[in-house]
């Protein structure tokens, strides 16, 4: 792909010597040195709680470190807030984002632009902007409002700030885990290019694959220490797995569901149902759909296109408009979201920060949030927090996570950790009726796996399964029937067998197959 | 990480309770040194104002009860908007709330003259949290449809209210020597006072009261249900929680308790509704409440400051002709000095 310029007498242009960051408890970076390249990808692998956002947000300014020395160009620079990293021309895209919703784009970026002047010229910003994006094809409406873009476009948006902004060492966050496989593309391709005009581009990553395909250099960091660091010619997937953890996994094994489809009443059905559009939101068309017990029905779509809207709507929350919606063979159309999950029915939802956690709660309350009744004593006078303890280790406990500590606020967990929490918390008692959407986002290879078996073995157990993921290689080895989404119709349905992930991959983006 | 680190409890608790104990005082010091200035620059001695301030209300027995016979009313209004904020809804609707209170138990109060009083104060206790609760649901019912913050329409009921009462009486149950108040209640309508000072029974209702918001959101399944719904109200619909019933019936109950202020303070104080009898207490509940964080014991210390500076400012009114007003700015310095949280030394510990 690229021509590797390690081999070059250049120094790096970013030093890290020695950062070590401790918290309460844990040690999250103990004597990191790393050493970027200007013209490398370089990609920081590593598991959940292996250090990598620590490092970063170091580096960006959001954490001092405890202790050790960031050089660039070989000069020793101090950066203790985003503002000098800013100074210091490094760039971070976060995985949440960092604009503004409410604003344009040519407005999100005008912000950072160090030349702005005091009277704002949106034609000279619109200048600027298109300069850069015909140049690096990051080809995004300066005038659409942020909230209005896809996520994609809002990444795109995102690093047209940093380019902008002069930044010269860009950090990516995890960047392609909220992106659909043509996205993916895409951005590497624009990285690509970024890489060719010199900047240094540090990737975090949970991606084997994307790692052996683009990156130059890899550094893997497990427990706060470098575990090594690597040139992509040296490396294989084998090498960075053993690199990354102790023990070596075992991978699911695609299993056939149990119950014979034809037999069973569906434990859902939804008949032609639609949903209004709220506000941004897609609405679903006519929506007709059966899941039976042991059966997994994964749902494939580019995001957007009405996964959130159908999970919702199944769960409750989204007013159904037309159709009927039939649980257990009962009429359910009309159910509280308080009467579905009475019924059985756990949601995985796609942002669990925001729609499933109480931020400031502890885990263990936030663990029983979902089923107080079934905890409450002196008919509700009290809690019986040892029994809630118990049920929910036992949970952790049989999904094969480790612990988590009881008593830290749900937003002071990693992405990984409040993922684990959230399926634990789920699967704590059998569930009948599964929606998972983005089931292993954020999770390390390992929790994934096991977040995976634990979905399997519900289905074992007669459970059935809705299956939202933009992963395709999982929709094909978990799903036993797939459904495309595109733009709020289900246009395909068809067993994994029959298709291929291409023909999926054309579906997700309205494209007509013949049948 | 060890099964041990898993199960223990951290000891912040301690540590945290002594923080905001010491960021309280340093706050309060600071307003007071402000108010302080202000004095001065109005030509008074600000020492010496606050040596009367304080003779007046710990000097004697008489004063330090006058004191508390101030908090009663600013204590329940002030768990009146502590409830609601605990599912994230701002009652500021606590004065119009506390009117129609006072105004459904001085019905009681007027028609059943002849119960006896173990009958007719339990009557009236009802009538006024119904006569509240039924002023809060309308904000209430119409935030939990998507309609309208309730911020806004308890505001703005607040000067609906008054003027109902102001009908009542005028239209109906003016005395026939004054037209701006009802004829004196009976004494079975009034609630008991204690040691022979104006202390009344008041003072337990609040306590309960107190006690219970207390227990409710500490041990009660409720209790959980309720700041997770202040906390996060779109995961707390995620997870099968009643919502929009929460939000109604915390506002009604909200409004309830404020309603009960009002009947505490016509039967308790007054023992005949007055008209605009309330002097703003329902908004001095909303400043206590915010003044405390909405946290029980901080309630409880703070509507005693600031029926300290209420007492102790009338006093100031007639002994050194300073306006009532200046009291107000002494406490719309402490509002502000609290709700702009200066951080002082305490450095934010970033969380991982």
């Amino acid at each position: 792909m690229t021509v590797h310029q390690s081999s070059s007498p250049q120094p790096p242009l970013l030093t890290l010597r020695g950062i070590t960051k401790s918290f309460p408890g844990v040690l999250a970076n103990d004597h990191i040195d790393l050493d970027v390249y200007a013209g490398e990808i370089h990609a920081l692998l590593g598991e959940n709680g292996a250090g990598k956002s620590t490092l970063m947000k170091i580096l960006f300014g959001f954490y001092k470190a405890d202790a050790g020395e960031i050089h660039i160009n070989s000069q020793r620079v101090a950066i203790h807030t985003p503002r000098d990293a800013h100074a210091h021309q490094i760039g971070m895209v976060f995985q949440d984002l960092n604009l503004i919703p409410a604003f344009s784009v040519a407005e999100n970026i005008a912000l950072f632009l160090p030349d702005l002047k005091q009277i704002i010229d949106p034609k000279w910003i619109d200048q600027r902007i298109s300069e850069v994006s015909r140049q690096y094809d990051l080809q995004v409406d300066p005038q659409a409002l942020v909230s209005h873009l896809s996520i994609g476009d809002q990444q795109k948006a995102e690093i047209l700030k940093l380019l902008l902004s002069d930044a010269r060492i860009l950090i990516l966050d995890e960047p392609t885990r909220v992106l659909a496989p043509h996205e993916i593309d895409a951005l590497y391709r624009v990285l690509d290019n970024l890489r060719k005009d010199g900047y240094a581009i540090i990737l975090i990553t949970h991606k084997l694959l994307e790692v052996m395909n683009f990156a130059d250099r890899i550094t893997v960091l497990r427990g706060g220490k470098v575990a090594g660091s690597i040139l992509r010619t040296e490396a294989d997937q084998k090498k960075l797995i053993a690199m990354m953890f102790d023990k070596t996994i075992a991978d699911v094994k695609r299993t056939v569901s149990v119950t014979a489809v034809d037999v069973s009443q569906p434990v859902l059905e939804l008949k032609e149902l639609s949903t209004a559009a709220d506000g941004a939101g897609m609405e679903l068309k006519s929506v007709s759909l059966k899941i039976h017990p042991g059966e997994i029905v994964g749902v494939a779509g580019v995001s957007g296109n009405g996964q959130k809207e159908l999970a919702e709507m199944i769960l409750g929350i989204e007013p159904v408009r037309s159709g009927k919606k039939v649980l257990f063979g009962e009429d359910a159309t009309r159910f509280s979201v308080g009467e579905m999950r009475a019924k059985g029915v756990a949601f995985i939802p796609e942002s669990p920060l925001q729609s499933a956690v109480v931020p400031w709660l502890p885990v263990l309350p936030n663990s029983i949030l979902t089923r107080t009744g079934r905890y409450a004593r002196r008919s509700g006078f009290s809690l019986d927090w040892a029994q809630a303890r118990k049920d929910l280790a036992e949970s952790y406990h049989r999904l094969g996570f480790p612990l988590p500590h009881f008593f830290a606020q749900a937003k002071s967990l990693s992405g990984g950790n409040l993922q684990r929490m959230i399926i634990a918390r789920e699967m704590t008692f059998p569930p009948r009726l599964i929606l998972a959407s983005y089931l292993t986002r954020g999770l390390d290879v390992q929790s994934a796996v096991a977040a995976r078996q634990a979905l399997l073995e519900a289905r074992q157990t007669g459970a059935a399964i809705l299956f939202i993921s933009e992963d395709l290689d999982e929709l094909f080895t978990l799903s036993d029937r797939l459904v495309v989404l595109f733009e709020g119709r289900i246009v395909q349905e068809i067993s994994p067998a029959e298709t291929t992930s291409y023909e999926i991959g054309l579906l997700m983006t309205g494209a007509q197959v013949q049948a | 990480m060890t099964a041990a680190e898993n199960t223990v409890r951290p000891s912040l608790l301690q540590n945290k309770a002594v923080r905001t104990m010491l960021r309280y005082t340093g706050m309060i010091i600071f307003a007071l040194l402000l108010f302080g200035l202000i004095l001065l620059l109005s030509g008074q001695d600000p020492i010496q104002s606050y040596k009367d301030i304080f003779t007046a209300t710990f000097g004697s027995a008489y004063g330090f009860s006058e004191v508390i016979v101030a908090m009663i009313p600013m204590l329940i209004t002030a768990l009146a908007v502590a409830l609601p904020s605990r599912v994230g809804l701002i009652n500021v609707g606590g004065e119009g709330q506390l009117y129609i209170g006072a105004a459904f138990a001085t019905w009681a109060a007027l028609t059943f003259k002849d119960l006896p009083s173990w009958g007719l104060i339990p009557l009236m206790v009802l009538l006024a949290m119904i006569g509240g609760a039924l002023w809060a649901f309308i904000p209430g019912y119409l935030k939990a449809i998507g309609l309208v913050n309730e911020t806004i329409t308890s505001l703005l009921l607040n000067s609906v209210a008054p003027k109902i009462v102001g009908f009542l009486i005028f239209g109906y149950w003016h005395s026939a020597l004054d037209t701006v108040k009802t004829p004196n209640f009976v004494d079975a309508a009034r609630l008991p006072a204690f040691f022979g000072t104006r202390i009344h029974l008041g003072l337990i209702f609040g306590l309960v009261l107190l006690a219970a918001f207390w227990a409710v959101m500490k041990y009660t399944r409720w209790g959980l249900e309720m700041r997770s719904i202040g906390g996060n109200a779109q995961a707390a619909l995620r997870n099968g929680l009643p919502v929009k019933k929460y939000l109604v019936i915390v506002m009604c109950i909200g409004g309830a308790i404020a309603g009960l202020a009002g009947m505490v303070q016509v039967s308790g104080f007054y023992g005949v509704l007055l008209l605009n009898f309330s002097l703003s207490l329902g908004f001095m509940g909303f400043l206590i409440c915010w003044l405390a964080g909405g946290e029980p014991l901080g309630i409880l210390l703070m509507s005693f400051v600031v029926s300290v500076i209420f007492t102790g400012g009338n006093l100031l009114q007639l002994t050194r002709g300073i306006p009532f007003a200046t009291i107000n700015v002494l406490l719309a310095i402490a509002l502000f000095v609290v709700l702009a949280q200066p951080t002082f030394s305490l450095t934010r510990e970033k969380s991982k």
